[in-house]
């Protein structure tokens, strides 16, 4: 294919995909698993026994509004209508009484103070965003590879092949100020200027990270199975860029829909000569392979990644040598999140300007994807500029936290990462105010807590995260969190002190420091962090041996307020462990030393009788 | 979790192992062909038993440790077949008070499989699982999905003679 050729294949591409009614649904994984396909069969279907020509249905990516999946969306006469928590039922009514009867139906529509929006792009979920790397997810077909042409796909190829010297796109790439979006926050144009001597005389390659493993975080996952082109174009782009002609792009097992997207695209970028040979005609070659992780968290640490795609046990290695210097195969090699790929096209086209005014002043540059999940009311991916307050993503986008409990803290990061407590809500994120604060912005996970979440209880279950995955080639990170974990659990089961307290700061503070790679250096901090922002909640319970959320079982106790008890017996009949004891009639009474604290009695009692304390 | 070799009889068929050496042949000279390898196998035979790691090793060149260090190394290769009847016992608190710590012992010996592994004849696979949120049925136990609360030593023969 020729420049020409591409600008061709766009006016066609642009052309075949109009049409009086489009009508999208969202098919990512979230999408699918609420039960998107029977939709967008039932649109389908009614589509073609109508025998109307001029509606066009197709599958698109997540548009970010995971609870209220599945998502269909119209667009007729030049607006947009969007539905949500669609059935097949729903589908059918939506097209006889809206796309045929012309009435939009405002019941299955997303509501805000209970008033319909009929698109979804005037909610306040979405208007304070702004989307870069997720510009094409929930609009385009990730399975057809004009439709990528068509919103001026590989253009930016193109560009960088026929109109740009390798050296002009590092620097563009570095003005434009993008960092790693995967967790490091590694100035990505410096990372490729590391890579690019010797060009054309060293073998080198160019790698994806798509071992997206922190548990809250699925933006990545989002962007391969709604926009898989944008990565490859970007990888292509990066490879020029450096002189590599061969890139991997390694993906974790368990994300089976992006697999096969990005299968397809790869397929189809190669038969249009946008991948292999002499692209565009310019003598450039670059070839992509896949490469499957099988679950192991440690394969996205990079030189474990890389281990991995050798072929080998993912064991992190000793750094220096970079990667830059000695990577994949021993060779040079850059890798890249598949978030921080997403952004590099629209870089190159609308220039490192237009990237650096996208953020809110004095932050750093771009947009970021956040995977807003936990206490919150609107779950989902959301891209804000960077240096977004706290407050902006948590009460408007988000929403605010659920059934009138207070906001707590934010966990940014997950498993290397740390809190923001309520006090610092208006902090602008990007990633040196976090740094300041101790915590990372990490790949973008974003988990809200409530007054009902125990600080010592959520440490404990990310460190239980990492000692699971700890790959135990380094003792530090092998030995020191497992240490770690038993400090807590000691906490927990209300037989720690207040020494213990010193004990795990030090230990924590020994392992970030002498641990091999990224996953040990980091596995301490939402240790360290909560016991910086919540050190009362500890002392609560190495102290009062009490947890303050009510969260720990072992310092929880379950008592029968006499007044409220009826003597009904519910409670008693439903107690696993025999508990309960007490007559009809008269207050029941709880077996401190039996009661296991499964709070089957709470939940059974109408009268309220039952307290937690 | 440790992960232990399976005393399950290897039961490969010429046809699988056909389809492994094609799997061997087509990755013949790439670099870092041995975890494709192995993911492609386990799709062949459902696990990666030892028999098939000596075949890949005496193929590929490779020392049988090394191939051994990697599917040990990652979750998703598994040294063991799913048994025919999966058992699984809740060890969860509300479970574990009740006993069922030693109901899972009486079927590991009644079926003569140890925790986390199957038995030798592919039939039964036993695994102990945290809370599964039965909490009323206290211990609790499940086979192929089919849940038996309330459980006592005494019963496990009983039920277990269900799935003979």
């Amino acid at each position: 294919m020729t420049t020409t050729e591409l600008n061709v294949a766009k006016a066609a591409a642009i052309e075949a995909g109009k049409a009086d009614v489009i009508v999208t649904v969202g098919m990512a994984t979230c999408g699918i698993a609420a039960g998107a396909a029977p939709v967008l069969e039932a649109m389908k279907k009614a589509v073609a026994d109508s025998g109307r020509t001029d509606i066009r249905v197709k599958q698109v990516g997540c548009i970010g509004i995971c609870q209220h999946e599945p998502v269909l969306e119209a667009y007729i006469g030049g607006e947009r209508f969007t539905y949500i928590n669609m059935t097949a039922e729903k589908a059918e009514r939506v097209f006889t009484e809206h796309i045929v009867g012309g009435q939009p139906v405002e019941e299955f529509m997303l509501k805000e103070k209970n008033i319909p929006v009929r698109n979804l792009m005037q909610t306040t979920f979405m208007k304070h965003q702004k989307r870069v790397a997720m510009r094409n997810c929930g609009n385009i077909d990730p399975e057809s590879i004009g439709e990528y042409i068509a919103s001026d796909g590989y253009a930016a190829l193109a560009k960088v092949l026929t109109s740009m010297t390798p050296d002009e796109v590092i620097s563009q790439v570095l003005a434009s100020g993008l960092r790693g979006r995967g967790g490091g926050g590694f100035p990505t144009g410096l990372k490729w200027k590391f890579a690019c001597s010797n060009r054309g005389q060293v073998k080198k390659y160019v790698a994806c990270n798509a071992d997206e493993g922190d548990p809250g975080a699925f933006m990545d996952r989002s962007v391969l199975e709604g926009d898989p082109h944008s990565v490859i174009e970007a990888m292509a782009i990066a490879g020029y860029a450096i002189g590599a002609d061969e890139g991997y792009i390694y993906v974790r097992a368990e994300y089976p829909t992006a697999i096969k997207r990005l299968e397809i695209a790869i397929d189809q970028a190669k038969k249009l000569g946008l991948l292999g040979n002499d692209i565009f005609g310019t003598g450039f070659n670059f070839d992509l392979k896949l490469r499957f992780g099988a679950g192991a968290f440690v394969c996205g640490e990079e030189t474990a990644l890389m281990t991995s795609i050798e072929g080998n046990r993912g064991e992190p290695r000793p750094r220096p040598p970079f990667p830059a210097v000695k990577g994949l195969f021993a060779q040079p090699t850059i890798l890249n999140n598949v978030e921080t790929y997403a952004n590099i096209a629209q870089i190159i086209l609308k220039g490192a300007d237009w990237y650096q005014s996208l953020q809110m002043p004095g932050c750093a540059a771009g947009t970021k994807v956040f995977a807003l999940t936990g206490k919150i009311t609107n779950t989902g991916l959301v891209e804000i500029p960077m240096g977004t307050t706290l407050r902006t993503i948590i009460e408007d986008i988000g929403g605010g936290v659920p059934n009138g409990k207070k906001f707590k803290a934010a966990q940014t990061g997950g498993p290397s990462g740390g809190c923001i407590p309520a006090s610092l809500i208006d902090t602008p994120i990007d990633y040196d105010n976090l740094a300041k604060i101790g915590s990372i912005i990490g790949s973008g996970g974003l988990i809200v807590m409530d007054e009902d979440t125990c600080m010592v209880d959520m440490a404990r279950f990310f460190l239980d995260f990492t000692v699971d995955e700890s790959c135990g080639k380094c003792t530090p990170c092998r030995v020191g969190t497992h240490r770690l974990l038993e400090i807590l659990d000691k906490i927990i089961a209300g037989n720690g002190t207040l020494e213990d307290l010193d004990r795990l700061e030090e230990l924590a503070t020994y392992v970030k420091s002498a641990s091999l790679c990224g996953l040990g250096q980091t596995a301490p901090n939402p240790v360290l962090s909560t016991l910086t922002r919540f050190r009362d909640e500890y002392v609560a319970h190495v102290v009062d041996k009490k947890c303050p959320a009510g969260v720990c079982k072992n310092l929880l106790r379950y008592r029968i307020l006499e007044d409220k008890c009826r003597g009904c017996t519910a409670c008693a009949r439903k107690c696993p462990v025999g508990a309960l004891s007490g007559t009809v009639k008269n207050p029941h009474r709880i077996d401190p030393s039996k009661c296991i604290k499964c709070g089957v009695c709470m939940a059974t009692c109408k009268f309220g009788a039952v307290v937690k304390e | 979790m440790k992960k232990k070799m399976t005393t399950v009889e290897f039961r490969g068929t010429p046809e699988q192992e056909a389809k492994l050496l094609e799997v061997i042949a087509k990755y013949d000279g790439v670099k870092g062909k041995m975890m494709p390898i192995l993911q492609e196998a386990q799709d062949i035979y459902g696990y990666l038993p030892i028999e098939v790691q000596k075949i890949i090793a005496e193929k590929t060149e490779t020392p049988l440790e090394e191939i051994y260090g990697i599917a040990t190394f990652y979750s998703q290769f598994k040294l063991n077949p799913n048994g025919e009847y999966s058992v699984a016992v809740c060890l969860g608190t509300a479970c574990y008070v009740k006993g069922s710590a030693g109901v899972l012992e009486e079927i590991s010996k009644e079926l003569g499989v140890e925790v986390g592994s199957t038995s030798s004849d592919g039939k039964y696979s036993l695994e102990a699982t945290r809370c599964i949120g039965a909490c009323g049925l206290a211990p609790v136990m499940t086979i192929n999905g089919d849940v038996y609360g309330r459980m006592t030593k005494d019963q496990v023969k009983g039920i277990l003679a269900k799935y003979r």
